[in-house]
């Protein structure tokens, strides 16, 4: 019995997973009616269902992020292209693009296709400034950053382009089976990405990559393939969110569309337990990361105080959550009993892979 | 060994930096001169619009050189402009007080950063987020409105100016920035904390076997960073003599990249202060253009600042390369066999 206390303490998921509860908790004594879910018109409703069916878009960036991030990079990217993505999308079914010029409205699904891989080459370019000209993560991505909004609104002609085509609401606002869409695609995406990284032996490479690239490069992965691929993956999952957010709202919002979700999303892996410098990841913790945030927004609302308010509250749970996977923690945990695998102790991340 | 003319690698991004801002001016000048470019108005407005910019580009070059990042500039500046506001109109403490208690509660949240970094190893990156997040989120527990500043001393401060020829002037926060520059070269070029922090940013493991006392530079430098970041919000507030929690949204994004474009390397042990300068003057002229142009929609500033970003950060790499391979020859020459 303590042998198995000791393995689900000791779960990198642990942690994450009892913020979550005792956040969940905190809003179950604040608000009494807030586990209840009823069912109206065969939808599902309730504020459960509503923290999960918001957390997706950050999510689905984190679970691209968290491949990112175990190659020991970084996206600031996303965000941005979240705001293209649905720009991009947006455009084209209006057909009245001021630069790609579509005189009529397109077939949907080609929609879909061009927007991702609009998104998907982004992340390919990321991709290959960090794996083939070596540029530093940060610093790569943080050109798409900058000029990915400026591209939206370039595309959107700076207004706020809106749309009522129907089939596209049905992205961000369908039902299926009791519950909204975007949860269904969310963990389609989940599905996909833990395939590839869980029962290939691409998360074994991914993980190489991070822990150390020339050691990854010496046993024969071509470190500069995986990188590249990482980042498309990264570039389609904020297409894919993007669509999600911009179909919630019927509305392209180049300026304020996933504004900072790259830090939510950045956020959300780092609280599911994946180290900044690379190596073992988990995407599992990168999606209760996401709940994380959304329920930690949802119950700063419950109180009568500005929305932004809520930061101070975020910066004080991520604290927290970031102390007790310190290594200075983690050494003091571990001494009290016996020690388990090894750990990892590395320095400040920020600025080492290259 | 025969000296001949040439310009040591690492110099050459600060350099480019330098050079691309006199092309650029000359651009601007060959375009707009009818418009008034070249005036020394637009000159120096270059400085007085952007000095709240280029105080915080100082201590986030520090920052870069170390190997770190800091996104909390943008946040703990709003922070003082809001602190200031309310001190002032609300609780009616004595704007000079007032400055200080802001400079002291900035420095004071970048010690903290930086406490958070070294003594717990959480990445910069996720420490100065969470100072960010914090900071951003105190201005609207202050208030969710933009207060007005009144304080007739701290008007007089924003008003102030040294009148120069054809109707334009230096204020106050140019002089600010100038002195935090110096301030920024002394620290990095004649002091044992300014060699430190490249030895820490050009290889951590090494200044710590040195005997370095790497603990200290590295909270050192955030808590530097920290000041700067107040005295930015604190120039920004003499800018526009208010308070307000969304002020300068997204401004570490560009003091980031002005770092950048001024040839510091993030990753660590090569930069200048006097390149983030440059920096700066780069981005202000960008924005120069397109107001002067009339027609370019302010997006364009951010394409321009992006492709920019490219332009640098390719150059910067291709000199790191050459660079390394300048070195690996030195060494076969000098030790007759083949480097690792």
């Amino acid at each position: 019995m303590s042998g198995l206390a000791r393995r689900m303490t000791s779960s990198k998921l642990f942690s994450s997973l009892l913020a979550l509860f005792v956040i969940l908790l905190f809003n179950v004594f604040l608000n009494p009616g807030f586990l209840s879910i009823t069912i109206v018109n065969g939808h599902l409703f309730g504020q459960l269902i509503d923290i999960l069916n918001r957390s997706v878009p950050v999510m689905i960036l984190a679970i691209g992020m968290t491949l990112v991030i175990a190659t020991g990079g970084t996206d600031l990217s996303c965000g941005a292209l979240l705001a293209l993505a649905g720009a991009v999308s947006i455009s084209l079914i209006r057909g009245s693009s001021t630069i790609l010029n579509a005189d009529t409205a397109m077939p949907f699904p080609a929609v879909i296709v061009i927007t991702l891989a609009v998104t998907g080459l982004c992340g390919l370019w990321n991709g290959f400034l960090v794996a083939k000209l070596g540029i530093q993560p940060i610093v790569a991505t943080l050109i798409f950053m900058t000029a990915g909004r400026g591209m939206a609104q370039l595309i959107t002609g700076a207004r706020n382009l809106t749309t009522n085509y129907a089939p596209y609401s049905v992205i961000g606002q369908g039902w299926l089976l009791l519950l909204p869409v975007p949860i269904f695609i969310a963990a389609g995406v989940f599905l996909i990405v833990w395939y590839f990284a869980r029962r290939t032996a691409f998360g074994l490479f991914v993980e190489a990559v991070g822990v150390n690239p020339s050691a990854a490069r010496y046993s024969g992965i071509n470190s500069g393939l995986v990188i590249m691929i990482v980042y498309t993956v990264s570039g389609l999952c904020a297409g894919v969110s993007g669509l999600i957010y911009a179909s919630g709202i019927m509305c392209a919002d180049a300026n304020n569309a996933g504004l900072n979700y790259e830090l939510d999303a950045i956020l959300a892996t780092v609280l599911g337990g994946t180290s900044m410098t690379g190596g073992r990841f988990y995407l599992g913790g990168s999606v209760i990361g996401a709940l994380i945030i959304m329920a930690l927004t949802k119950s700063i609302y419950a109180f009568d105080v500005a929305p932004e308010s809520a930061l101070v509250v975020k910066a004080f749970v991520v604290v927290i959550v970031v102390l007790i996977q310190s290594p200075f923690f983690k050494a003091r945990l571990a001494s009290s009993r016996v020690r388990r695998g090894p750990g990892e102790i590395k320095n400040s991340g920020a600025g080492e892979a290259s | 060994m025969k000296k001949k003319f040439s310009v040591d690698l690492k110099y050459i991004p600060a350099i480019s930096a330098i050079v691309l801002f006199f092309i650029a001016y000359a651009i601007g000048g060959a375009l707009y001169g009818d418009r008034g470019f070249l005036r020394l108005r637009t000159f120096t407005s270059i400085f007085t619009d952007n000095a709240y910019l280029g105080v915080s580009a100082v201590g986030m070059t520090l920052v870069i050189i170390s190997g770190g990042i800091d996104l909390s500039v943008g946040s703990v500046a709003a922070l003082s402009t809001m602190l200031i506001a309310w001190g002032t109109e609300v609780l009616g403490v004595d704007s000079a007080v007032m400055i200080l208690l802001v400079l002291l509660t900035g420095t004071l949240l970048g010690f903290l950063m930086g406490i958070l970094i070294d003594k717990f190893s959480v990445p910069p990156f996720i420490s100065t987020l969470i100072g960010m997040f914090l900071a951003r989120g105190l201005c609207f527990i202050i208030s969710i409105q933009s207060i007005t500043i009144n304080d007739p001393f701290f008007r007089s401060l924003g008003r102030w100016k040294i009148k120069l020829p054809q109707n334009s002037y230096i204020n106050l926060s140019v002089i600010i920035y100038a002195a935090t520059l110096i301030a920024g070269i002394v620290i990095m070029q004649r002091t044992r904390f300014g060699r430190g922090i490249y030895a820490f940013g050009g290889n951590r493991q090494s200044a710590t076997l040195m005997g370095l006392p790497t603990s200290r530079i590295q909270i050192g430098i955030y808590t530097f960073n920290g000041f700067c970041s107040a005295l930015s919000g604190i120039l920004f507030a003499l800018y526009m003599f208010s308070g307000y929690g969304r002020h300068l949204y997204g401004m570490e994004l560009d003091v980031i990249s002005s770092v950048v474009i001024g040839g510091t390397l993030l990753t660590g042990g090569v930069g200048y202060p006097i390149g983030s300068l440059f920096g700066i003057m780069i981005y202000s002229v960008i924005l120069k253009f397109i107001s002067f142009n009339g027609s370019l929609s302010s997006w364009w500033t951010k394409i321009a600042v992006g492709v920019l970003l490219l332009f640098f950060i390719v150059m910067q790499r291709v000199t790191v390369v050459l660079a390394n391979r300048n070195k690996r020859q030195l060494r076969q020459k000098t030790q007759g066999r083949t480097a690792p």
